[in-house]
Parts: structure tokens; sequence; C-alpha cells
């Protein structure tokens, strides 16, 4: 047998991944999310807050809740449904960054989480910083001719 | 080229015992193990020392009910699916028991009692030997795949890899199924890097095994109450049965995959099925040996399949590797085939 009649008998008998269904669910879920970070904004900003400071506020208080729900074992959970919805914002993100420190921990703090912590979310870091800065030389360099 | 090879006193499986955590104490098997912590811990800081604490539990509770004491083992073959097998030196170094490592990813329980009773078969004097097998969820996952608590959504064709082990005491003792003859499997490409379909990938191993078999023994499939395959779970066991359909008609009603009945894919949110080495150790020791023992099955083929790859292999975009080492359990002086089971 043939790697290519390998290939169609895998295919064939591998179930497909729900597209729609999962598009839904990230919809809901991330929309719910900013739904929600709107929210505390309009609170924040609502009790004096100004509107920068009420925004990084915003991202800091997901970040520690989507953390707390990975420390308490209850992200993985909600995760496994919402896909994207809680992996793009920045949810995932602290998921990532926990779930890999909490991992890490049985090999000690300095050569356990602090040389792996950023193992699943490096290329978020790295990527993230990059495109920051050639973004920031496009933006200067467009601005000296325009 | 001969490759079955018949073992001219076969050795027999005088004891076994099953060990397991929470996701197999919820599965159809359950009651039937040894013993199950929900916890997945087994009283142990990391799960590391925990699979390895559960090939200890596994292993004393097999030498219990056999009325042994680990002095009695003169050799111990065990494997798991850690690094260097850390996971059966972490838990069995204590015995001081003679021992050999295995390690065929998936496929360890099969190629540890084939190398035990090969072993046991050449060394008259040899009186007793043990082989264990374990495989840890959380140890698995930390070493192959992503943090435990990472929340992302895992492919339709991807397996659960449980937390189980099996025991096995082997001696010879006729009265219990025996060991009578084994094949060792070839490396068959899986032709897929797909990490997430190793049940895919193995099932041309297992099928390449199986045709072998019986295009060198001449044996009919219905010979056997059933062909048992390691942990192809649903994709792979589909594969298997298109293939045996296709070459060997009527051999895939005789099909039986662990990783299918270890959990229930309806109740249980694992995927295509169950995996790791644990799987097929656990399966056997629970349930096909209890069913050997009294006579429901007399004559089975087991086949723990494995497939080899690393991350670093995988992300190289290499293809897994199937194996599928084949044994023949039977109870001593069956000769026709048992019509009295209902199979599925």
């Amino acid at each position: 047998m043939d790697n290519l009649e390998k290939k169609r008998l895998i295919d064939k008998h591998s179930p497909k991944t729900k597209l729609f269904k999962n598009s839904a669910l990230a919809f809901l879920f991330g929309g719910l999310i900013c739904a929600l970070g709107e929210g505390v904004f309009l609170v924040l900003t609502g009790i004096g807050a100004e509107e920068k400071t009420a925004g990084v506020l915003v991202t800091l208080i997901f970040i520690f809740a989507a953390s707390a729900l990975t420390g308490f074992g209850i992200f993985d959970r909600i995760a496994k449904h919402a896909g994207a919805g809680t992996l793009v914002p920045v949810t995932g993100f602290s998921n990532a960054v926990t779930s890999q420190a909490m991992d890490s921990s049985s090999e000690g703090v300095i050569l356990g989480v602090g040389a792996k912590i950023f193992t699943v979310a490096g290329p978020v870091i790295l990527f993230g910083i990059s495109s920051g800065v050639l973004y920031g030389l496009i933006y200067f360099f467009a601005g000296l001719i325009f | 080229m001969k490759r079955i090879v018949k073992l001219n006193s076969p050795i027999s499986i005088i004891s076994h015992a099953a060990v397991g955590g929470g996701e197999e104490r919820r599965g159809p098997l359950g009651d039937k193990f040894d013993f199950c912590d929900i916890t997945d811990r087994f009283g142990m800081d990391t799960f590391e020392t925990a699979e390895g604490e559960m090939g200890r539990i596994a292993l004393n509770t097999a030498l219990g009910k056999a009325k042994l004491s680990h002095k009695d083992l003169e050799l111990l073959v065990a494997g798991d699916l850690q690094n260097q097998c850390v996971g059966t030196s972490l838990g069995l170094n204590s015995f001081g028991i003679p021992f050999l490592g295995v390690y065929g990813a998936c496929s360890t329980c099969t190629e540890s009692l084939l190398i035990l009773s090969s072993v046991m078969e050449n060394s008259p004097d040899m009186t007793y030997g043990a082989a264990v097998t374990t495989s840890h969820n959380s140890a698995a996952e930390r070493q192959f795949r992503t943090p435990i608590e990472y929340g992302g959504q895992r492919a339709p064709s991807a397996q659960w890899t449980s937390t189980a082990a099996g025991a096995f005491i082997l001696g010879r003792d006729e009265g219990k199924p025996s060991v009578t003859e084994f094949m060792v499997g070839k490396m068959v490409d899986g032709g897929t890097a797909d990490g997430s379909n190793m049940g895919g990938a193995m099932s041309f191993a297992a099928a390449d095994t199986i045709l072998s078999y019986f295009d060198e023994s001449g044996e009919s499939p219905s010979d056997f109450d059933y062909i048992v395959t390691g942990d192809l779970g649903k994709v792979g066991s589909d594969i298997l049965k298109e293939i045996l359909a296709r070459e060997l008609p009527g051999c895939e009603r005789f099909h039986l995959d662990c990783g299918l009945l270890l959990y229930d894919s309806e109740r249980q949110d694992i995927h295509s099925g169950a995996s790791g080495c644990g799987t097929s150790a656990s399966v056997l020791a629970s349930h096909l040996l209890p069913l050997m023992e009294t006579g429901q099955i007399n004559r089975i083929l087991l086949l723990s399949t494995g497939a080899l790859m690393s991350p670093s292999s995988l992300l190289q975009g290499q293809n897994i590797t199937g194996i599928a080492p084949l044994i023949r359990i039977e109870n001593k002086g069956y000769k026709k085939k048992n019509t009295t089971v209902n199979r599925k």
C-alpha cells in the first residue's frame, strides 16, 4: 500500500472538524468577552477613571481572571467549547503562560517555571513585538514622506 | 521469511492486575480495575512519580494475587511512555528485580509479554517473571503536547492517553491462559505526520501483522474469539476494518480494539478513543484475561499498536511509523471455535 492510498484511507475515516459550530461558538464566546470588557470599561470610567487608564485596567482584569480560571482548572473546560473565542483575546495569552508555569513548577522555580514559562506563548511574544517594531518603523517613515 | 514463533513450552499468565485513574474509573471497565485513583495522583507530588506509583501498585497487586513475593521474580520487563522509561524506574526500582526496559510507544504491553515469554521459554530454570506497562495522561500530555491546563480544542481524530497500568506475572501453570506464539511486527510508514491521528497511522502496521500472520499460519480468523488491537481508536479501527474486509473478508468481524473498550465515547469526552500503552495492558488485565479464565473466550491474538514519533520529528514533517507486534494467548487444550460468545 503506497502513502497516497494510506492518506486517502486516513482522510476518508477521520471525522472533520465542525467548522460552523466551532466558528459560531468562537464568535459567541469572543463577543461575550468583548462585551464584558466594555461593561467593565463603562463601570471604571463611570467611577472616575480616565479612558486610557480604564482600557489598561480592563486588560489587566482579563489577564488576571483568565490566569485565575486556569489555576482553578476551569479555563480549559470553557476553552474546549469556545476555541478561538477564548484563545484570540488576551485571555488565551494569559492561559498559555499560566498553564505552562503550572506545568513546569515541578521542575523548580528557575529551570522549571523561569526557563519554560513562555514556551507556548513564545511565538506570540516574538512575532507580536517584531511586527510592532516593523509597524512602528513603517509608521515613522511614512510620516516623514507624507 | 518465517515470522511466527511457536513456544514449545507455553508460558502462562498466572496473575494480573489493572490500575487506573479517574477517567478509567468512569469508563465501562471501571468496576473491573483492581484499583483506581480518581485524582490521577496516586498520592504523589508529580505526574511522573504518579505513573511510577501506579505501576508499583499494579505489580504489588498482581504479586499478591499469585501469593508471591517480589523476590520470586527473576526478570522484570516493563516500559511506559516517558523518556528513558522513567515512569517505570521511578516506581519499580525499589523491587530490586533484574530489569529489561521496553520502549515501543503504545506497543509496550505486547512487546513486554513477547520478550518475557520468549526469554522464559529459553530459560527452563526461570520460574517467574513479570511484565508491567504504564501510561499517564498528564505525564504524556506534558511530554508530547501542551501544558495540562492549556485551553485548546483537540482534533476529532485525536485520542485520549489513558492513565492506566497493567501488571502480569508469567509462570508455567498450564491451567491459566498462555502465550503460545508470537510474531514481531514490522515498522510500517503511517502515511501521515499528523500527531492528532495516531490511530490512523498505526492501523497499517496492525493490518500488515494480521494479514502476514494468517498468510503464514494458514488458519482462519474464525479460529479465534477476538483479534485485539491496542489503541487504534475509532479512526484506526475503521481503517483497519476496511483493509481487512478487502484483503481477508470476514476477518474484520473478529476485530476488537482496547482503545474503544476503555471509555464510553457517548459519556466521556475522549474523541476517537483511548491511546497510551496502559490501554491494552489494563484492558487485557481487567477484561480479556478474566474472560479467558472463566472460559468465555479461549483464544485471542493481541496486537498492542505503537506510533513511533516525537514532538520534534512531527514538527520536522516526518511521518509517524507504526508497529504492531503480535502474541497469541489461548487456554490449554482448546481446539474448537467457541460459538457461545456474541460478537459485536
